[in-house]
């Protein structure tokens, strides 16, 4: 039976990220509709826990318990095991996560195996015998469906395409060593560090509340976080923002940062520039707070509140408030 | 050093005029080209680098004849000179073919180091950089806020940004990086850097030159296809609300609670 397999990443503690909960649901979806078997791969130093967690999802899991991986970059070691796993068979269909482990993984594994790569799909189904897979590009105005010539190849997968969901059985696990001595280099990872109040990550977020230059500085990135809190959101931002230093650039929204397709983006004093709105613009519902009613976003948001966010949003803050009574 | 520095003429999405052919392939004469923004943060720290120790920076491209055109304006930004690979086979080619030409042209120079952008604004995935990286067999470092390359030992040093902070890499050179916009902001071309630019050297390479067999290269043997194309679903009408803030923070609240998102 053809398999389709998912690549699981993992968070810093070794748990499963999330991408890869999305992606191995996604496997299963298209092993139905294909008559395949959906499998995952998890290569780890102690891949233990994320592998049980992905066979919550999958039927089967190959899960690789590698040194090498330990104080090492993790993707190119994974993208080796996974290449001796999945074999030469030009039909493989493998998923990953498009964000920037799985991207270094898909790259590797594509220049081992000769398999091709599609980017940052939305959303793939089965037909003609292969993966269709859809793509929004051009900064949001198209939405391409491209397909593999030899039907398989590498797709790596935007978080939030579906929905995660467990399988009503638990899949088996078989615990696998490398099989062989790595060809390509491995880089050493000196030091970890983490930094205070790391952020949620955007790419996730199903609210982004966003500041732009017109919030004035890091003080006022706490109103934002503050109306982000009483949403259950992340925080993004501008490029202005993060140039002016009141925000890191881990939380960029745009052409130079990262793309985002949240179910709620809340703008407050963004201009919508081009080149932020590429990275929001199929947010499911765009609401902006601008004192300038002729500001780009007014062009595409769906509710455009004119006036001084230094107002509007403490008023916004109690009546949310009210609500949640 | 010899930095080279991976360089991609995209359409500018500033004009915001970007389509596909009736082949499905990118109509390069819709909308004017420039140098893709990632790359220009790589090249910026290229200079940088250059700058503090001394070098050259040699940029590379895969791009069809008119490219050389935009790279004239990276090498305003001060890089020394340009490597253009051009072949008629290429146009159309997918990323295992475009990493597979790049990889070909990177093999016959030296360097220490090759940088990258983290990914094209022409709907690239950033996945090329890690396929040349493997296939040259060189250390590969993606998402660096921080390059720090030490001379002396032979090894660079990256500040890798994670989800809750960075790594610390460490690799010999030469290896492979693929910078973000945390390296810093690019810089002008100033009025003497476009003058000089005029006469620097963009070396022409076709596949022949490279001794690449184009039988498994180019639009012909592309792994991908593109089946069908749409346009997104219009967004609809915006409301525009005015009046104090009271009722402007009223309006959002009822707006999200009729869309059920609170
Ligand atoms: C190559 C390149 C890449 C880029 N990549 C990105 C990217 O990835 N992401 C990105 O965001 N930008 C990017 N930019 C920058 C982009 O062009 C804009 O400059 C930027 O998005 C503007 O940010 P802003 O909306 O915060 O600021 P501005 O454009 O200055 O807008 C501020 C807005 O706030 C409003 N305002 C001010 N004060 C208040 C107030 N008290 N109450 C309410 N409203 C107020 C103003 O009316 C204005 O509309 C890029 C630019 C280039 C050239």
């Amino acid at each position: 039976m053809a398999t389709i397999w998912v690549v699981g990443e993992l968070n810093g503690d070794g748990s499963l990220a999330r991408v890869s909960t999305e992606a191995a649901t996604l496997a299963r979806t298209l092993a139905t509709a294909a008559g395949a078997e959906a499998a995952g791969i998890v290569v780890a130093a102690d891949p233990s826990s994320a592998a049980t967690e992905l066979a919550t999802y999958v039927s089967r899991v190959v899960s690789i318990t590698d040194p090498e991986a330990a104080g090492h970059v993790w993707a190119s070691i994974a993208a080796e095991r996974v290449a001796e796993v999945i074999g030469s068979d030009p039909g493989t269909t493998v998923l990953v996560g498009a964000g920037p482990d799985g991207r270094d993984v898909a790259g590797a594994l594509s220049a081992l195996t000769g398999l091709g790569v599609l980017v940052n799909a939305i959303g793939v189904t089965w037909a003609d015998g292969g993966p269709a897979v859809e793509m929004s590009v051009f900064g949001g105005k198209l939405i391409t469906t491209s397909g593999f010539t030899s039907k398989g190849g590498i797709i790596t997968i935007r978080p939030n395409t579906v929905t995660a969901e467990v399988a009503g059985t638990i899949g088996r696990i078989e615990p696998a060593a490398p099989s062989g001595s790595l060809s390509l280099p491995k880089v050493a990872i000196t030091e970890q560090v983490v930094e205070a109040g790391a952020a949620a990550p955007i790419e996730e977020a199903r609210i982004i509340v966003s500041g732009g230059r017109g919030v004035g500085g890091a003080a006022g990135f706490e109103l934002v976080a503050s109306v982000a809190a009483a949403l259950n959101g992340a925080v993004g931002a501008t490029r202005a923002a993060v140039d002016a230093g009141w925000i890191p650039y881990a939380q960029q929204i745009g052409q130079t940062g990262k793309i985002v397709k949240p179910e709620l983006y809340l703008a407050l004093g963004i201009s919508g520039a081009i080149q932020h709105k590429v990275g929001m613009q199929t947010a499911g519902t765009i609401v902006a707070v601008n004192r300038d009613p002729d500001a780009p976003i007014a062009e595409f948001a769906d509710l455009v509140v004119v006036g001084d966010l230094f107002e509007v949003v403490p008023a916004l803050l109690l009546a949310l408030e009210a609500r949640a009574g | 050093m010899h930095i080279v520095v991976l360089t991609k003429p995209v359409p500018d999405p500033a004009a915001a005029a970007e389509r596909l052919g009736p082949d499905h392939r990118l109509d390069r004469a819709a909308s004017p080209a420039v140098v893709n923004a990632n790359d220009e943060y790589a090249l910026e720290a290229a200079l940088k680098l250059v700058e503090a120790s001394g070098g050259e920076i040699t940029l590379l491209t895969m791009a069809p004849a008119g490219g050389a055109d935009t790279m004239r304006k990276a090498l305003a930004m001060g890089a020394t000179r340009g490597i253009q690979v051009t072949d008629p086979v290429l146009a159309g080619s997918d990323v295992r073919s475009t990493a597979a030409v790049l990889a070909a042209a990177l093999g016959e120079l030296t360097f220490d180091l090759v940088l990258a952008g983290a990914d094209t604004s022409d709907g690239g995935g950033g996945v090329v950089p890690a396929g040349i990286a493997a296939l040259l067999r060189l250390p590969y470092l993606s998402n660096a806020a921080r390059i720090e390359p030490d001379a002396g030992s032979g090894r660079v040093k990256v500040r890798r940004i994670t989800p809750t902070g960075y790594d610390v890499l460490e690799a010999p050179m030469p290896a492979l990086i693929v910078c973000t916009q945390a390296l810093g902001e690019p810089r002008y071309p100033s009025l003497k850097g476009i003058m000089a630019a005029r006469s620097k050297e963009i070396a022409a390479r076709a596949l022949a030159d490279l001794g690449s067999d184009p039988s498994g290269l180019g639009g012909a043997a592309s792994t991908t296809t593109v089946l069908e194309t749409r346009r997104p679903p219009a967004r609809g009408a915006t409301t525009v609300v005015r009046g104090t803030p009271g009722e402007g923070a009223a309006a959002i609240v009822n707006f999200l609670a009729t869309r059920r998102i609170i």
